[in-house]
């Protein structure tokens, strides 16, 4: 019976179908072009997805939601609030006597929570050393490509009320 | 030279969100005009690749 035995340590469908694993890998000409063409259709898809949903963009509707009393906080002082949902934190800093300045406080690269540095005057994202300038959002230093969000607030009576969210 | 536009395209698309991101939403019409033609080049050079290709392949198997 010592003839029914294979002399190969190979599995039989590799000696019956005798293909070189360099070629089994190979990729063609065609087939990394054909990749290529389809990452690009791809792109231009999510390009297309971005014009959409710009042309259908609603501006939101943000509530009149009071945040702070007058006076409430001392100069240099900071309050942190929710706005306009309870998952969107912000941050309120009294900049001068009747000067208050308000922003999200989500940084604009990777989330990360910003704090004011009152040595410094700026808002600071601790994760990687993203600054933002106190007087309109704008990026100081850092990798965050965008302003913060500022929050727009009204005096009204003694109250600071938030009334909208702008980019 | 694929290569190169779907850099550039990639590019494109990430300019496209930041913007849109940060309320500029004009953009969003030329980068996809460009990003369009961009796929179209890409896919007029698969299409010369392919030709070639078939091309060399068939003389190969005739000679």
């Amino acid at each position: 019976m010592n003839w029914l035995r294979r002399g190969s340590s190979e599995p039989l469908w590799k000696e019956e179908f005798s293909v070189r694993t360099a070629d089994e890998r190979y990729v063609t000409r065609r087939q990394l072009t054909k990749f290529l063409v389809l990452t690009s259709l791809g792109m231009f898809v999510g390009n297309i997805w971005i014009l959409i949903r710009s042309i259908f963009y609603k501006a939101p509707i943000y509530p009149h939601q009071p945040v702070a009393q007058l006076g409430e906080i001392p100069v240099g002082g900071v309050k942190l609030f929710s706005y306009p949902t309870k998952e969107d934190h912000c941050i309120m800093i009294r900049t001068a006597e009747d000067e208050y300045v308000s922003y999200s406080q989500k940084c604009t690269h990777l989330s990360c929570a910003v704090y004011y540095s009152q040595a410094e005057n700026r808002l600071e994202c601790p994760c990687h050393k993203g600054f933002f300038s106190i007087k309109d959002g704008a990026v100081l230093q850092g990798p965050p490509s965008r302003p913060l969000p500022r929050i727009v607030l009204e005096a009204r009576g003694e109250q600071l009320v938030a009334i909208e969210v702008k980019a | 030279m694929i290569a190169i536009l779907l850099i550039v395209q990639i590019w494109l698309l990430s300019a496209a969100l930041e913007s849109f991101l940060s309320g500029k939403l004009h953009t969003a019409l030329s980068a996809a005009i460009f990003s369009g033609v961009m796929f179209l080049i890409c896919l007029g050079l698969y299409a010369f690749v392919d030709r070639v290709d078939s091309e060399v392949r068939g003389s190969g198997n005739g000679g």
